[in-house]
């Protein structure tokens, strides 16, 4: 029995096409999962917040909830606007969904569990994580109203500024890191909590999470979508399972927004207390693939918490911030992150 | 130099991060929600819910059909017919109530000289046909049977401010 478990499984790894579909499965079902949750998890915080209870009828605590809203949204009509490109108007939610899942290929969760070991991996992260707003243009575009064209408009301008912001913050933890492949930058982290990137790039670190906010259309920069000024932005004209698309969308983006900014910035896999004394010799001195997780929870929560606090940006200050704030701020700090490695303030790739 | 001072502060986030440390406080305080239909919140004795028309200890419908109530009513949502009894006494043949019109402002109940129409505090009914609306004498009496150690409760509490 074992011996014959064994054979298939040597088998499936020489299938290579097999092997790799294999592993993205293993990689986007729990991210699915993810995602559902994390709506009830948004729910449940805000709900907090805002001292109310949240989602509660569903299942115990409310847990079904997310499968509930799932099959409701499944169940439902995807009505066509007339005059609307049908081609595109289906196709954008597609668009909007495949570069959040087809990032997830070069994120290593830990030192060797990794779909794609690329050299270029950042490259490859902040080109997928930008073709995102495609789906939402297009979606504007095709919907054929003006809602959606409003909110396509604002969501193409507010792109365009944040992903300069969003860039030149990546910048920074290149020059400190030496190297584009995540995992590299990963390990050129090494040491404890204060060695990680987040601290020697601090206004950048702050710099990507809000920019991270805007690439997602997350609250507080939710122009895009403003309920209250301009119904549901780009997605007004979707319903069923094509708004569910979208929707899944988001809250992937989000996902892989804070699971980069781990990487990125917080030493992915890394433990805190890696050679602390005490702490360091114990099981939380580890590196393992659960700091990931949890620091990708932890910023995940972020999101939700700012959503619960601040309000909407006006269009024009969202302009304001991105271009006369934080543009400049990340030049000068690429600048003194440059000035740090020539000094030998922080060693490059430690 | 106060520009440049007032532009570092902003840079620092301390607004923002007043707001953040509000709602994480908030995160923790114990929620006031109401869980509806297992938890409920007191309602007044004087609270003007469903309809009821109410009877005599003996069993006798009180309404002497004096149609106070009728014209009382500022959304015209009662309608009463009246015959004479065998007996002699005066009573209603009709007693309809419009639900859809009426406004529940109580007026019918303060003008009633019997204390025939009242206000309960039920709230949770519905109607699933537009004629359910029109609450019929037969309806409302059958209500008033129903609430009625409810309803005597509720005015012997209210009598003193009456």
């Amino acid at each position: 029995m074992l011996e014959m478990l064994e054979t298939v499984w040597t088998w499936l790894q020489s299938q290579y096409l097999i092997w790799t579909v294999l592993k993205i499965l293993v990689i986007v079902a729990p991210l699915i999962t993810a995602v559902a949750f994390y709506t009830y998890f948004e729910r449940k915080v805000i709900g907090a917040m805002q001292i109310r209870v949240g989602p509660n009828r569903v299942g115990p605590l409310g847990l079904i909830q997310p499968f509930a809203d799932v099959f409701k949204l499944l169940l439902k009509e995807i009505i066509l606007p007339t005059n609307a490109n049908r081609f595109l108007f289906v196709l954008a939610p597609v668009i909007a969904l495949a570069p959040a899942f087809a990032a997830w290929a070069v994120v290593p969760f830990n030192d060797f569990l990794v779909l794609a070991d690329v050299d270029a991996g950042l490259l490859y992260v902040l080109a997928l994580t930008s073709l995102g707003v495609y789906g939402i243009i297009i979606a504007g575009w095709a919907s054929n109203s003006k809602y959606a064209f409003l909110g396509a408009m604002r969501a193409a301008a507010q792109a365009v500024s944040y992903e300069i912001a969003m860039g030149f913050a990546l910048v920074g933890v290149l020059i400190l890191a030496g190297t584009m492949n995540l995992r590299e930058i990963v390990l050129a982290q090494q040491g404890g909590l204060f060695d990680w990137f987040w601290l020697p790039l601090l206004p950048l670190f702050v710099i990507y999470m809000i920019s991270g906010l805007a690439e997602t259309n997350r609250a507080p920069f939710d122009v895009a979508e403003g309920e209250s000024e301009i119904v549901a932005g780009f997605h007004v004209e979707y319903s069923g399972a094509a708004f569910a698309v979208f929707f899944l969308a988001e809250y992937a983006n989000m996902i892989l927004i804070s699971g980069l900014t781990a990487i990125l910035f917080a030493g992915g896999w890394l433990s805190p207390f890696q050679g602390w004394p005490l702490l360091g010799d114990t099981i939380l001195g580890q590196e393992s693939i659960i700091w990931f997780l949890a620091k990708t929870v932890v910023f995940m929560f972020m999101f939700l918490w700012y959503r619960a606090t601040f309000p909407r940006y006006r269009y024009d200050q969202i302009m304001r911030l991105g271009w006369k704030v934080l543009i400049p701020i990340t030049l000068v700090w690429v600048l003194v992150a440059a000035m740090m490695v020539l000094l030998g303030i922080v060693v490059r790739g430690s | 130099m106060k520009r440049i001072f007032e532009y570092l502060r902003s840079l620092m986030l301390l607004e923002l991060l007043k707001g953040l440390s509000l709602t994480m406080r908030h995160m923790f305080r114990p929620n006031i929600t109401i869980i509806y239909p297992e938890e409920k919140t007191p309602k007044s004795p004087r609270f003007r819910g469903l309809h009821a028309l109410r009877r005599y200890p003996n069993g006798e419908e009180r309404c002497i059909a004096c149609k106070l109530c009728e014209a009382v009513c500022p959304a015209l949502a009662i309608t009463i017919d009246s015959t004479q009894r065998e007996d002699g006494t005066r009573r209603t043949t009709r007693y309809d109530i419009d639900l859809f019109k009426c406004i529940y402002c109580g007026f019918c109940e303060e003008s009633c000289p019997v204390d025939s129409i009242v206000l309960t505090d039920f709230l949770e009914y519905h109607m699933e046909t537009r004629e359910e609306s029109i609450l019929t004498k037969d309806k409302l009496l059958a209500i008033g049977d129903r609430f009625e150690s409810k309803i005597a409760e509720a005015r012997k509490k209210d009598a003193a401010y009456r």
